[in-house]
């Protein structure tokens, strides 16, 4: 496959008596490649992976999927794809093996390569033991599992995680991103992540696009985005705390404050790493005995911050604030309605 | 097979099984019917004595009820059913896949059926043992159990088409208490004629819960009517048939894949 897996120009969704929740996105995602989409809850993730995988038509722009027009070609993009949504959406009265056998019977396999093929995922996944148990029983990280299984079940092209591990512990978590990372690399799947997780982007995905507010903010791979933040912080704690007020005062020198322990002083380093040396000397200066002096490396939260005013931390925060003030139910009707749109 | 026939039969398979794995849809469906039919034939006997009442067994007049109750249960489990659906994202599951919507809308209404059939088996099964003659015999017992499946359907359709178009578990459960207040506004307890109150004759002349009924009454006490079959069935039919064109209509919207 020589063309892009994925392509958006000037992708637009827009609710009945709502936001703009996707803003003109344009990305291309290479065959083969992990693209993570990251962005705080409410920020468009979900509607853009729900309008590339064809589940809602786009208000405006082009999209392209597996060489196919996702409004024009819908039947060729899903018979491409495959998908685990937000939520494992699963039936908790079926068993993992009825799951399963549901999913090749409606992508038309039959019989004897059905079963195969079931048993097979369920193996893979680690649920062949627990693949007659009801998935009621199951925990998040099982629930997660088969929904990955079940969406691989027609060795799809390439395949949209949407908050894969969102609610996961980290076992669970660290499980997930193993078998993500074997399907891209042995299997050369095209991997379209959505996170809000930035370690997750960062350990997951060859290119991350930063989205807020519907739009693409920031887009490459995670080393040339902190490259281009570039500046490392650094985070200074007093032995006394009584000293706190002064440290700020001359770590404020060096850089602008960002977010920090609240017993500890923290800035960006307008001079970078090689600044290091002269803080301590200035503290020393000052006679301000530390207890701890750290050097952060730039984060993926660093870039989010440069690009939008605002840590990814606190974003999320703020858009689950919107969110319940948005649905006052919060059964996620506005989801309902976008999808009924 | 065809590749249709296959989709609606796996997707009957996995309605049937959750609908059966679902006791607390199960049993209520079967229990409160029976609940009704004890009280109201060991209260209302009395009634039998009115000239004109077509039985002088309460019992065998009031068994017909627990037929349409227990079918107005199918709008319950079908909408819910299908509104867990819509919540839990397995709607969309579904529609990232190859499915013809035809068939996942067939694939529901299998749940309803195997209810429905279900319920007016036990139902009968309860009726013979506790003596209601059923005066058409064998053939009407059977023709019996097919006007319950249509009736099922029916209301099952409807709660299908209140789930799909409010994608809420709970729109279902607000309506569900209509579908009742349906079923008291009919010829439920007394004959049509026999209802001495003009306002409530008229409404249960104009209710088609009356005459599904009647209709299943008829087998039981009369024998072969055919103008309250040709009615009941009409009813049935007619209302299962709107709700049906309703439901995919709605199925459509909701699964709005490109």
């Amino acid at each position: 496959m020589s063309e892009a897996a994925i392509e958006a120009r000037g992708l637009v969704r827009e609710f009945k008596k709502g936001p703009r929740a996707v803003d003109g996105i344009d990305l291309t995602v290479a065959p083969g490649e992990v693209y993570g989409f990251l962005g705080p809850n409410g920020a468009g993730k979900s509607t853009t992976v729900h309008m590339l995988t064809t589940l809602l038509p786009p208000t405006a722009g082009t999209a392209r999927v597996a060489g196919y027009d996702v409004v024009q070609e819908g039947p060729e993009v899903r018979a491409a794809i495959g998908a685990a949504l937000q939520d494992a959406a699963l039936d908790p009265f079926l068993t993992g093996r009825e799951h399963m056998r549901l999913q090749t019977t409606l992508h038309g396999m039959r019989g004897e390569e059905g079963r195969e093929r079931a048993s097979a995922l369920l193996e893979r996944v680690g649920l062949i033991q627990a693949a007659d148990r009801k998935v009621g029983g199951y925990s998040g990280g099982m629930k997660r599992r088969l929904d990955l299984a079940l969406a691989l079940v027609h060795r799809p092209r390439i395949l949209f995680l949407d908050e894969p591990t969102t609610g996961l512990d980290p076992q669970s978590r660290t499980a997930l991103w193993e078998e993500v990372q074997r399907l891209a690399g042995d299997r050369g799947v095209t991997v379209f992540l959505t996170t809000q997780y930035l370690e997750e982007a960062d350990v997951l995905a060859d290119r991350v696009g930063i989205i807020d507010n519907g739009r693409i903010v920031a887009e490459g791979t995670p080393e040339t985005l902190k490259g281009e933040i570039g500046r490392p912080s650094v985070e200074a704690t007093p032995a006394d705390s009584a000293d706190l007020g002064r440290m700020k005062g001359v770590l404020a020198r060096f850089g602008e404050s960002v977010a920090g322990s609240p017993k500890a002083a923290t800035v960006r380093l307008s001079g970078g790493d090689a600044q290091l040396a002269d803080v301590v000397r200035a503290l020393d200066a000052e006679d301000i005995k530390l207890l701890d002096l750290q050097l952060h490396a730039p984060t993926l939260d660093d870039v989010f911050l440069a690009k939008t005013g605002r840590s990814l931390e606190g974003a999320a925060e703020e858009e689950e604030e919107d969110d319940d003030a948005g649905d006052p139910a919060g059964d996620g009707s506005r989801k309902a309605e976008a999808i009924a749109a | 097979m065809s590749g249709l026939a296959v989709q609606v039969g796996a997707l009957a398979r996995r309605s049937i099984v959750r609908t059966l794995r679902q006791p607390a849809m199960v049993v209520p469906s079967l229990l409160f019917p029976l609940m009704l039919l004890s009280i109201n034939s060991s209260g209302l006997d009395s009634a039998t004595r009115l000239p004109g009442f077509p039985t002088d067994s309460y019992f065998q007049f009031a068994l017909a009820i627990a037929f349409v109750q227990g079918a107005l249960f199918s709008a319950n489990s079908a909408g819910t059913n299908v509104a867990n659906d819509i919540e839990s994202g397995f709607m969309n599951r579904l529609a990232l896949t190859p499915l013809r919507r035809v068939a996942l809308m067939m694939g529901q209404l299998a749940g309803i059926l195997a209810l429905g059939l279900i319920q007016a088996l036990t139902f009968l099964l309860v009726g013979w043992a506790f003596g209601a003659g059923f005066e058409a015999g064998l053939p009407g017992a059977l023709l019996i159990v097919l006007l319950s499946l249509l009736i099922s359907l029916a209301f099952g359709c409807i709660g299908a088409f209140v789930a799909l178009r409010s994608g809420s578990g709970e729109a279902v459960q607000g309506v569900f208490p209509l579908f009742f207040a349906a079923l008291f506004l009919s010829s439920m307890s007394l004959p049509r004629d026999l209802i001495e109150s003009d306002w409530f004759r008229t409404v249960a002349d104009w209710n088609p819960v009356s005459y599904m009924l009647e209709g299943i009454r008829s087998l039981m006490i009369v024998g072969w009517d055919a103008e309250a079959l040709a009615l009941g069935f009409g009813c049935a039919g007619v209302l299962a048939l709107l709700a049906l064109v309703a439901a995919s209509s709605a199925l459509r919207t909701r699964m709005v894949r490109t």
